[in-house]
């Protein structure tokens, strides 16, 4: 059972999105996205001020496992990354909705709400994903 | 769903992540692989292998059978349980499989061969026996579990009869021997020192407890690949397959071209590459910096050419990123890999990586 906060929204891509009070957006990936990719050991990160398309490359994790890569699950402008990652990217791991965090974007436009579930939508997802498994 | 061993219950209660390995439902991690990895480089790991195929040859022309079938030469080993390690070639000296040997007598064998290769290994082997009346049994009624690490045989003892334990213990590496209903060999894939034990199905449950009851930790495939990653042991499908040779894989010491009229499957087509082996050079990689090194990357050296990662990954041991590549053969300690159309350092460097739980390159 993954552990998952209610104030936050999610992708089907198993991101995770944080509305912040400044207008800004805070994303990672979540818990069932940690614990299938396994121990990470590395990861890239895009640059401060860059420009991201929604659905474009935003970052690339790597495990012990694979590579795979983060995409933007909206466009905007790169305010932060999180540099901590680059010398501990298993913070990922320990406390993905946390310290784990990834980058925090100024939206460009609206967000398409569209593409954002509730918890309770995410968790639908994962059981469905669960059956499958089985 | 796919094929199931006799301890994948064990492995779900364990808490395995299951994931499909050449159709077979086995265990990547039961957590941390990287936790694994350590408790196999520092204590005892244990690792579910039954996937694997074991074929037994008996028959009066057994020896001559394999001193056909496979590139290593079978009557270099005439001590009972010893074990060789060698490549089975097709006829262009292309690499089927590489596999374990264990000699009884002249008239009887021992084979593991790779689980993502057994339908054709199979097949190939069969399909020569029957010219030697050589009998190919397949013992898909054994389980097989690795138990790796400095203190794997002191743990694992308690596994075996104590009319065999002394016995066992005393084996030299490389020996296999009959222990009652179980078979117990020094060997494994992890650059440590431990035992391979083949058990009836059966008796698989029982044994995974008293391991696990004994102190050793239940470590799933991916551990056993960044094991064998820092131990330089090839991956078959990764470093090697049917249309690279030997010499080209880093396994030239594996083939025996003494005495000279031995005919050999793949020996002709090989014996001409070996004419030419100073094209290329199958090495270790060290990435200086940070990343992580995989296979198909491309290795570019510049004024000479280009190679190829085989098999790469994240040393947890080293902390850093390893690989194995074949590269243009010239005298140069430096290259570049293209990591997603970077260019980053990498340095050469003499494998192993990590053996006997010591970091073997300068860092």
């Amino acid at each position: 059972m993954s552990e998952m906060p209610g104030d936050l929204q999610y992708t089907k891509e198993h991101e995770w999105l944080r509305r912040e009070e400044d207008g800004s957006v805070t994303i990672g990936i979540t818990d069932h996205a940690q614990s299938a990719l396994g121990d990470l050991v590395y990861v890239e990160l895009p640059e401060v001020g860059q420009d991201l398309d929604v659905d474009g490359e935003m970052a690339v994790v790597e495990s012990v496992k694979a590579a795979s890569d983060v995409y933007a699950p909206i466009s905007g402008n790169v305010l932060a990354v999180n540099e901590a990652l680059a010398d501990v990217p298993e913070t990922i791991n320990t406390d993905p909705y946390g310290e784990g965090w990834i980058v925090r974007l100024q939206p460009a436009g609206e967000i398409d709400e569209s593409s954002m579930m509730s918890p309770d939508d995410y968790q639908t997802l994962l059981d469905e994903l669960d059956e499958v498994d089985d | 769903m796919g094929s199931r061993t006799a301890l994948y219950d064990k492995h779900i209660a364990a808490g395995a992540r299951i994931v499909d390995f050449g159709g077979w439902d086995m265990p990547v991690n039961y957590g941390s692989q990287k936790e694994e990895h350590h408790a196999v480089r520092q204590n005892a790991g244990i690792f579910d292998v039954s996937h694997m195929t074991i074929v037994d040859l008996q028959g009066e022309r057994t020896q001559e059978f394999l001193r056909f079938l496979l590139a290593n030469d079978v009557a270099k080993v005439s001590d009972p349980g010893k074990a060789l390690y060698t490549c089975m070639l097709n006829e262009s000296g292309g690499v089927i499989d590489d596999l374990i040997v264990y000699y009884f007598s002249p008239s009887d064998y021992r084979l593991v061969v790779n689980a993502s290769t057994r339908e054709k290994d199979l097949a190939w082997i069969r399909k020569h026996a029957a010219d030697f009346c050589v009998a190919v049994n397949e013992r898909g009624e054994l389980a097989m579990v690795a138990v790796q690490g400095p203190k794997a045989r002191e743990l694992a003892a308690v596994v075996i009869d104590a009319e065999w334990r002394q016995q066992a213990l005393a084996m030299q590496p490389f020996y296999g021997l009959h222990a009652g209903d179980l078979f117990v060999a020094r060997t494994g894939y992890t650059g440590e020192d431990g035992w391979e034990i083949l058990m009836p199905a059966a008796r698989a449950g029982q044994i995974w407890d008293a391991l696990l009851e004994a102190g050793v930790v239940p470590c799933g495939l991916g551990a056993r690949d960044t094991l064998r990653l820092e131990a330089a042991m090839n991956l078959y499908g990764n470093d090697m397959d049917e249309d690279v040779s030997p010499l080209e894989a880093g396994l030239g010491w594996t083939i025996a071209w003494e005495p000279a009229d031995r005919a050999f499957i793949g020996r002709g087509p090989l014996a001409e590459k070996k004419a030419d082996t100073n094209k290329q050079r199958f090495v270790g990689l060290l990435l200086e910096g940070k990343g992580v090194l995989r296979g198909h990357q491309k290795i570019v050296v510049e004024g000479v050419g280009e190679g190829e990662i085989t098999s790469g990954g994240y040393s947890p041991t080293i902390e850093r990123s390893i690989a194995l590549a074949r590269v243009p053969a010239g005298d140069y300690e430096n290259a570049k890999v293209d990591i997603r159309g970077k260019l980053l350092d990498v340095r050469l460097v003499k494998t192993p990586f990590v053996r006997n739980g010591q970091i073997r390159i300068d860092v």
